[in-house]
């Protein structure tokens, strides 16, 4: 067959497109939607933006300040339950603290709440922070190694052992809530209080509250929760299981969120 | 060659010193380790030669089941319950790190850093 040159370039081109473009098209019209972009689904419905969790659990916890306001040293209860069942250490140096659950005050705590004129008992108090446990945990997106991840029943947990200390989830955390052990962590543990069924962790890895998924298992509350006793300063339980405790408390009572305008969907409110 | 009666002889000393070693321990392995097995318990989860080839894919499987996917149900051998843990598990009857772990891991120089995070029963405390 006789073909010019002009003619066999026109033919050539055509195809390249085609077959370039045929099957990203294919795709789209298939699917019947674009390829979800990240940050678009993260604003949905949390089942939507995480693929439902097969068991359906996601643990929460509600913080009731009220509570807290009332009983001056609870919240130091708190901190040194969770510090002393996890083993973590105190090396007396704010620089290198290690932090699973502390205090900050009002405007640390919630930073994108208007504080002008805020009222006196606001800024009286300060507020238990720790881990919120994210239904879209930007730490996950961001950990290069899956070190940290978010588990079926909601809880974002970490595996030490992947953890390369790169320290992109602390930037990646808008709360803050995550610290680098920059030092090795055993020698500041006090032997007197060691919890010997809990590791310790090791000289770079970022470590976190981790919701004491190790005690849930034992069908225990967590250890910030039991050190309340039954104050009801803070209630643990299933987000959705519409006849939890947790629900009856949100179902009851104002809650506010820390930065709820990210998207980060925390699990962990707190009754002013 | 100059000096050749002098550098012959030379390099045959220095070739057999410096292989002195390896004739030396010539079909001798050298002392084979003993850890020390547990006292009162006579199964372990799996057979001796599995966990001797395949103690550490055990670990590494026990840590995804429990971290990740929440598996924590205990392996039962013979009515007795083991946790899926190191330190919780192995550790309660293989009590001796020194006398039990380092025996083939210092034999086969392999050094596992378990010990940074997790702590030794025994010897920590």
């Amino acid at each position: 067959m006789d073909i010019k040159r002009r003619q066999f370039l026109k033919i050539a081109g055509l195809s390249t497109i085609a077959g370039l473009g045929a099957p990203a098209a294919f795709n789209l019209l298939l699917k019947g939607q674009s390829s979800p972009v990240s940050f678009a689904s993260s604003g949905s419905s949390p089942e939507a933006s995480h693929g439902a969790a097969p068991t359906g659990v996601r643990l929460g916890m509600v913080v009731d300040q009220r509570v807290f306001d009332a009983n001056i040293g609870l919240a130091r209860k708190c901190i040194n339950a969770c510090h002393t069942v996890h083993n973590v250490p105190n090396f007396g140096n704010p620089k290198d603290e290690i932090k699973w659950i502390f205090e900050v005050p009002y405007e640390k705590a919630f930073t994108t709440m208007s504080h002008y004129h805020s009222n006196e008992h606001l800024q009286d108090s300060r507020f238990l922070v720790f881990c919120n446990h994210c239904d879209n945990p930007p730490c996950v997106r961001a950990c290069p190694t899956k070190a940290t991840f978010k588990r079926k029943d909601g809880i974002v947990a970490m595996d030490y052992h992947r953890c390369i200390g790169c320290r992109f989830c602390m930037a990646a955390c808008p709360y803050g809530m995550r610290s680098f052990n920059w030092r090795d962590p055993r020698p500041f543990i006090d032997k007197a209080t060691y919890n010997k069924e809990f590791p310790t962790r090791m000289r770079g890895v970022v470590e976190k509250c981790n919701f004491c998924v190790e005690r849930l298992t034992k069908g225990l509350q967590p250890a910030c929760v039991e050190a309340c006793g039954d104050t009801g300063a803070m209630t643990f339980g299933d987000l959705n299981d519409p006849y939890s405790e947790i629900q009856r408390v949100l179902k009851e009572n104002f809650t506010i969120q820390r930065k709820p305008s990210l998207g980060t969907l925390p699990s962990v409110f707190y009754i002013v | 060659m100059y000096d050749g009666k002098y550098i012959i002889p030379g390099l045959i000393i220095f070739v057999a010193l410096m292989t002195f070693p390896i004739w030396k321990n010539m079909g001798n392995a050298g002392p084979v380790p003993k850890p020390e097995k547990p006292k009162g318990v006579t199964k372990c989860i799996e057979p001796a030669q599995f966990m001797r080839t395949s103690h550490m894919k055990v670990l590494d499987d026990w840590r995804d089941q429990v971290l990740r996917e929440g598996e924590r149900k205990p392996i039962e051998v013979e009515g007795i319950e083991y946790d899926r843990s190191l330190m919780n598990g192995c550790m309660k009857c293989h009590t001796e790190k020194k006398k039990f772990c380092d025996e083939c891991h210092t034999y086969t120089s392999v050094k596992p850093y378990c010990w940074d995070c997790h702590f030794l029963p025994k010897e920590t405390f």
